[in-house]
């Protein structure tokens, strides 16, 4: 069951990992994901993998005996709810970054890092890529 | 009072709930949010008082005794801390009022930023592994939002770059977290510093060297800080002045419980190979300042270069190590804010961040000229400024380990910030301005951004002159944390 355990996070988080180097931002994106789910069953192994005992110390004892230790149960569903409040975000921020920079290619996005055009100095920032100045006058 | 060591949570998340429910008034909820900052410095300040006095405050959530809830306990580090998050808080809201780029108005800019000051305030207040990761993202959720608000396409760009590099490193986190508590059986710090004695020491370095190097993404080590500059420079000022001084500074935080107190002493090869990542990270992030004409640019590099002074601090070790590291990281949240802010000022009065387009403010504008000057030089390390004492603290200390080549890295590194600060001078104060019609704008509304600049510096002059007692305090934290013999 372990080695069973063992091998699948090992899949998910080379699979992930994969996923997340792609220059494609929205692969890029479920890699990460992908990568998330993998940290999650990571966590979970770490409470110890046992058959189906309730987690009950036995009246008289003071220690929980073969079954799971049920608090990295608890602490998965607080990363899972967590990585989905991310996923999502990170889903809507795409759905406006691909448009608006016509592209979704990691690699092309160079609208906050202007690509270097001479030798010694930085590039002058991208029209429309500044702050407003003078700032329009408060409403 | 044990409740009071849950108000750098409860606070700020009370602040945030109420800013959201008046977002359609904002008068409304500009004053709910200058109250709430209002009510979290005076928590900030009781809790300093009380760890002070000895008696930190101290809960555990839930009835449950201490190793089994969660516990909350602000000791002298923590408290210094909160104190300094909330007073980076009231500057930034403060400057907000003033016209130096502060951002398009948007009514959940306020609720995420004090979002952001209740997860810095729980990472700095919390004594439980799990929970650090659960701070670790509240803030990133909320810098998230405060990065895509702006909505202009170098922004997005921005978010999209902080997103997948920020998010990695929580993963990173809670793998790690899932291994120590699979390894000890504890996530609470104090029950951790039992276990942990019990670790063989190859076991150890292992988790301690996936912990910090989720703690380094975060902070902005070595070689994982590519996520820092390329995306800073596109907030609004006062956003910037605010990650800039806390956002790296939590990571920092994590480094210093991590190896300076909860796993202290831990193997000695996790010292070593963070003093050599320390000054990698000191030296890369000058050179990057360097070769930049943009203020905020040059600034954020070296936010980076900064923080290997305050690791090279954690990684010598020991009480002297570790109250050398909080000095330094208080002197150094004020300065680096504060040149964010002044930079904000330079741009409203001359157009633009770009050294090649503005200058001639040393005629038009000298008292600007002199604020501009008090952070600068801190920074570089010239007395009698508060800089000059951190420094001198972290390199005593190393010399005092017989570490020539780091002490050497350290200063050819304050020379090269130097190189920056009077490059930042010479242009945009001394050099007449490119364009021979240009006036400084009359109708600027910059008495707030005056007042928030004037204030971080007197706290930076006020530590220069008298460093005694940031010292001792200090001086006195670290000797409660595990390191102290």
């Amino acid at each position: 069951m372990s080695a069973l355990l063992a091998f699948t996070i090992w899949v998910t988080l080379s699979a992930g990992l994969y996923l997340a180097l792609s220059r494609d931002m929205l692969r890029c994106v479920l890699g990460l994901a992908m990568v998330g789910g993998g940290a999650n069953l990571l966590l979970f192994a770490s409470g110890r993998l046992t058959s189906a005992q309730p987690a009950v110390v036995v009246a008289g004892e003071q220690a929980l005996g073969a079954a799971a230790n049920p608090l990295p149960q608890a602490l998965v569903l607080t990363a899972i709810v967590i990585g989905f409040a991310l996923l999502c975000f990170s889903l809507v921020l795409l759905l406006r970054l691909i448009p608006a920079a016509g592209t979704d290619d990691s690699q092309a996005l160079r609208s906050a890092e202007p690509p270097v055009t001479d030798p010694f100095k930085p590039p002058l920032p991208q029209p429309g890529c500044e702050p407003p100045w003078p700032p329009e006058a408060p409403r | 009072m044990t409740v009071l060591a849950a108000t750098p949570v409860l606070v700020p998340l009370a602040t945030t709930v109420l800013t959201t429910l008046a977002c359609r008034r904002p008068r409304l909820q500009a004053a709910l949010s200058t109250a709430g900052i209002g009510g979290f410095l005076l928590c900030a300040l009781a809790l300093v008082a009380l760890a002070s006095a000895d008696t930190p405050a101290d809960i555990a959530f839930g009835n449950w005794a201490a190793p089994f809830g969660i516990q909350f306990r602000v000791d002298r580090t923590g408290a210094a801390l909160v104190l300094i998050t909330a007073l980076m808080g009231g500057a930034a809201l403060l400057f907000l009022a003033s016209d130096a780029d502060g951002g398009a108005p948007h009514p959940l800019r306020l609720p995420l930023l004090h979002g952001l000051l209740a997860g810095v305030g729980g990472a700095f207040a919390t004594a439980d592994l799990f929970n650090l990761y659960v701070w670790f993202e509240v803030m990133l959720i909320c810098t998230l939002g405060l990065f895509a608000i702006g909505a202009r396409l170098d922004q997005l760009d921005a978010t999209f770059k902080y997103l997948v590099l920020n998010l990695l490193g929580t993963l990173l986190l809670l793998v790690a977290v899932g291994a120590v508590y699979g390894a000890t059986g504890h996530l609470n710090y104090g029950a951790l510093a039992q276990a942990a004695q019990q670790l063989t020491p190859g076991l150890s370095v292992v988790l301690l060297a996936a912990l910090l190097l989720a703690f380094g993404i975060k902070a902005g080590a070595f070689p994982l800080y590519a996520w820092l500059p390329a995306s800073y420079h596109t907030l609004p000022a006062p956003l910037l002045a605010l990650f800039a001084g806390l956002l790296t500074k939590v990571g920092v935080y994590a480094v210093l419980r991590t190896l300076g107190d909860v796993f202290a002493p831990a193997p000695a090869v996790l010292y070593e190979a963070l003093g050599w990542v320390a000054a990698a990270t000191m030296l890369f992030g000058v050179l990057g300042a360097a070769y930049h004409w943009d203020m905020r640019r040059i600034l954020a590099f070296h936010i980076v270069s900064q923080i290997g002074y305050i690791l090279l601090a954690i990684a010598l070790g020991g009480a002297a190590g570790n109250a050398a590291a909080l000095f330094y990281t208080v002197h150094h949240i004020i300065v680096k804010a504060n040149l964010f802010l002044v930079a904000a000022m330079v741009w409203r009065l001359t157009g633009s961040y770009d050294l090649r387009r503005i200058g001639g403010l040393y005629a038009a504008r000298p008292a600007l000229m002199l604020l501009f000057l008090v952070p600068a030089l801190s920074l570089v390390g010239v007395p009698p400024l508060s800089g000059f004492w951190s420094k001198l603290l972290v390199l005593q200390e190393a010399l005092a380990q017989g570490r020539v080549v780091w002490t050497l890295v350290a200063l050819l590194v304050s020379v090269l910030t130097l190189y920056s600060m009077m490059k930042i001078w010479m242009e945009a104060f001394w050099k007449p301005h490119p364009d021979a019609r240009w006036r400084p704008p009359a109708d600027t509304r910059l008495a707030p951004a005056w007042a928030a600049a004037l204030g971080l510096a007197g706290l930076t002059l006020a530590i220069g002159l008298n460093p005694q007692p940031l010292l001792a305090y200090a001086q006195a934290a670290a000797a409660t944390l595990g390191a102290a013999p």
